[in-house]
């Protein structure tokens, strides 16, 4: 099992002509994932890739069977695309975009807050690598090969130190059941804890490693639910030791603005919650190995 | 993106807030003759600065003569006022705003911010105002009042009466109150703000309720809507270095220590940044060269980072997803060949096409330090400008 996504997985992809989502729909063609065409309104009708366009998210459920998309979508109308696949029935959503407004992502979260929980879509990001189960499939744009299929899940706000993460564990002979990025925007479609709780029900995954950052409050608010309700180990890393105050570090999220924000705060805050915390972010893929030796 | 506080009190009058009367200076000259247009005897000289605690730093100066305006303004234009918000650097004060002198009866704190948290906008107010919030959080945290609001039915008239009366408003003043409240609200989502603080919110010796401050900070991904709010940018406000690489699109913080950085994605440029702390060193800056890392922006990069002269050393950390770090390798090669760098540069690349990336840089001739992962990189970093500041001593002596 992985969660999300796996290889029968029907994909589209939103934003599909474009540059960026022609590159990044042929990367995870190649990759194996199962793309079943996209959408560009005003395009409908034509072929793209092999794979047929469509003028509406609707017309791709009903004509294809899409279930996951991804979008690419330029800021001022990523928010629309989103709220138009959570509209048509799409069950899972990786918004790479970055650079939305922070009140169209508000709206967004309204938005979704008004399908019951068993119809709502799930979201990811927006400003985020996507989602990838090794060996399975990839949502996302990360580079699919530096992935190894395994038992450790991770999620993370940043995309190449994601990356970093797993290949230190690819170097160590630990897989990957499945890697989700939430994005570094101050409001994003899931949190950490979404996440986690997806992880905790996975039979596959028997660790998850959490790479945060400064700013916010997911990752403590992460580390009280892995307290509470979660029966696998949780390991963590925060990034931005040396992150002067009210200063942002390039993700829009990556702020700190108030009490408890800090990496050395969220550290001091998840070891006390019994998380596994990562020393230096060069020791993630050690820590993960020591964390399942001890399973 | 932050503003003055004249231009938020200017944003806020047309959403029906009452402010003092006021107008702006550039020299003691202006102040003189704002005064005299205002009237009265007494006077606000006011530091323009993207800061709080500005009268704390000696930024605010109340007058009672012409003289006083005078010498005031001369005084504040051109200094370098020092906040704990601004940073030791401070921020160099070039506008002044002269506003009448208030009867000041009571003083509250007022804002909205977007709350990350709970995802929706908090009204925040306390009955104490003048002091920081932040202290009060500390100090005092019952004394402040928190009202959510759900952003797709906007603020209700009730939500801003129970924050007026919580404020200890009486029936006279509270559709006052609520109108001032509406209005910041109004003008918060309108105008994609983040934060809008009114702090101190007056009642006045006559009965009126003013905002003596104002502070209002911008969401930067909606500025492409917000024509008018992206005018009032004062770049004069903001570090030069920063601005220069947002113009060339990159992000960048500078930072006080002496190990320059290259990174692409801004978790791992924080990373990199922990594990240099880690090994005993302090990165000069943050610097996310984003996804497609052309030959041209690295060396953009290289001299954005090299423009800062305490750099005793530069690390470029890349791991290459989209990016190939053959490319990377021949930027980094370029750069390194076209401006003349007087520092040792540590590179280490890591996925997509590496071995031929390490290749460029080997073949290349150039003495430029090789790290496999991330730990080494960070050690050798270290090494290496810890070679240059023995070194640097050894010439004095």
């Amino acid at each position: 099992m992985s969660i999300f996504i796996n290889e029968t997985t029907r994909i589209i992809v939103q934003g599909f002509t474009g540059k960026i989502g022609t590159f990044h729909a042929q990367d995870m063609i190649n990759y194996g994932s199962k793309v079943v065409g996209g959408i560009t309104p005003g395009k409908g009708g034509q072929t793209h890739l092999g794979l047929p366009v469509f003028n509406t998210v609707k017309e791709a459920v009903q004509q294809v069977g899409a279930e996951a998309s991804i979008i690419f979508v330029p800021p001022a109308f990523a928010a629309d695309s989103i709220m138009e696949a959570a509209d048509a029935g799409i069950k899972f959503c990786v918004a790479i975009t970055d650079g939305i407004p922070t009140q169209d992502m508000m709206k967004v979260k309204n938005f979704l807050r008004r399908f019951p929980k068993e119809q709502r879509m799930i979201l990811t990001g927006p400003n985020c690598a996507g989602t990838i189960s090794p060996g399975r499939a990839m949502l996302g744009i990360m580079p699919g090969h530096i992935y190894m299929q395994g038992n450790v899940g991770i999620v993370g706000r940043s995309g190449t130190l994601g990356y970093e993460a797993a290949d230190q564990m690819k170097r160590l002979g630990i897989g990957i059941s499945t890697s989700v990025g939430i994005g570094g925007d101050p409001i994003n479609g899931s949190s950490h804890r979404d996440i986690l709780e997806k992880f905790e029900q996975d039979t596959e995954t028997k660790v998850v490693l959490m790479i945060g950052e400064i700013g916010g409050p997911q990752e403590v608010e992460a580390g009280i639910f892995a307290k509470a309700r979660m029966t696998k180990p949780l390991v963590a890393y925060i990034a931005g030791l040396t992150a002067p105050e009210g200063r942002r570090m390039g993700h829009a999220g990556a702020i700190i603005s108030s009490a408890g924000e800090s990496a050395a705060e969220k550290v001091a805050m998840l070891k006390e919650l019994g998380v596994t915390i990562c020393p230096t972010p060069a020791a993630m893929g050690a820590t993960v190995a020591e964390v399942l030796a001890g399973i | 993106m932050d503003i003055h506080e004249y231009q938020a009190k200017d944003i806020l009058s047309g959403y029906g807030i009452k402010i003092a009367e006021g107008g702006l200076a550039y020299s003691p000259e202006d102040a003189v003759q704002r005064a005299r247009e205002i009237g009265g005897h007494l006077w606000a000289v006011k530091a323009q600065i993207h800061s709080g605690a500005r009268g704390k730093a000696g930024g605010i100066k109340i007058c009672k003569t012409h003289d006083e305006v005078e010498a005031a303004a001369d005084y504040l234009l051109g200094k370098r006022l020092i906040t704990h918000q601004t940073g030791p650097a401070g921020k160099v004060c070039s506008r002044l705003y002269i506003e009448a002198g208030t009867d000041i009866a009571k003083e509250l704190y007022f804002c909205f911010l977007v709350d990350r948290g709970s995802e929706r906008i908090v009204m925040v107010g306390s009955a104490q105002g003048g002091m920081e919030i932040e202290e009060l959080a500390v100090n005092n945290p019952e004394a402040i009042i928190k009202i959510y609001i759900e952003p797709a039915v906007g603020l209700q008239d009730y939500q801003a009466r129970e924050m007026a009366f919580a404020l200890g408003f009486d029936a006279e003043l509270l559709s006052h109150a609520v109108k001032t409240i509406k209005g910041c609200y109004r003008a918060l989502r309108a105008l994609d703000a983040g934060m809008l603080e009114i702090n101190p919110l007056v009642v006045t010796k006559s009965g009126e309720l003013v905002a003596l401050d104002a502070k209002m900070g911008f969401d930067d991904n909606a500025l492409f809507r917000q024509q008018k709010i992206s005018e009032l940018r004062d770049k004069t406000q903001e570090d030069p270095r920063e601005m220069a690489a947002a113009d060339r699109g990159l992000s960048y913080v500078g930072l006080e220590g002496d190990i320059g950085c290259m990174i692409n994605g801004a978790g791992l440029a924080m990373a990199t940044m922990d594990m240099i702390k880690l090994a005993g060193g302090e990165p000069a800056n943050f610097l996310d060269v984003g996804g497609g890392a052309s030959a041209e922006r690295t060396e953009k990069a290289f001299r954005l980072v090299l423009a800062d002269k305490g750099v005793k050393a530069m690390l470029v950390n890349i791991f290459a997803g989209i990016n190939r770090c053959d490319w990377i390798a021949e930027g980094v090669v370029q750069a390194v060949r076209k401006i003349d760098m007087k520092v040792p540069l540590i590179v280490r690349l890591s996925g997509t096409n590496v071995e031929e990336g390490r290749r460029i840089i080997a073949e290349s001739g150039l003495s430029i330090i090789t790290a496999e992962t991330l730990a080494e990189a960070a050690e050798k970093a270290v090494r290496a400008r810890n070679e240059v500041v023995a070194k640097e001593a050894v010439r004095e002596i």
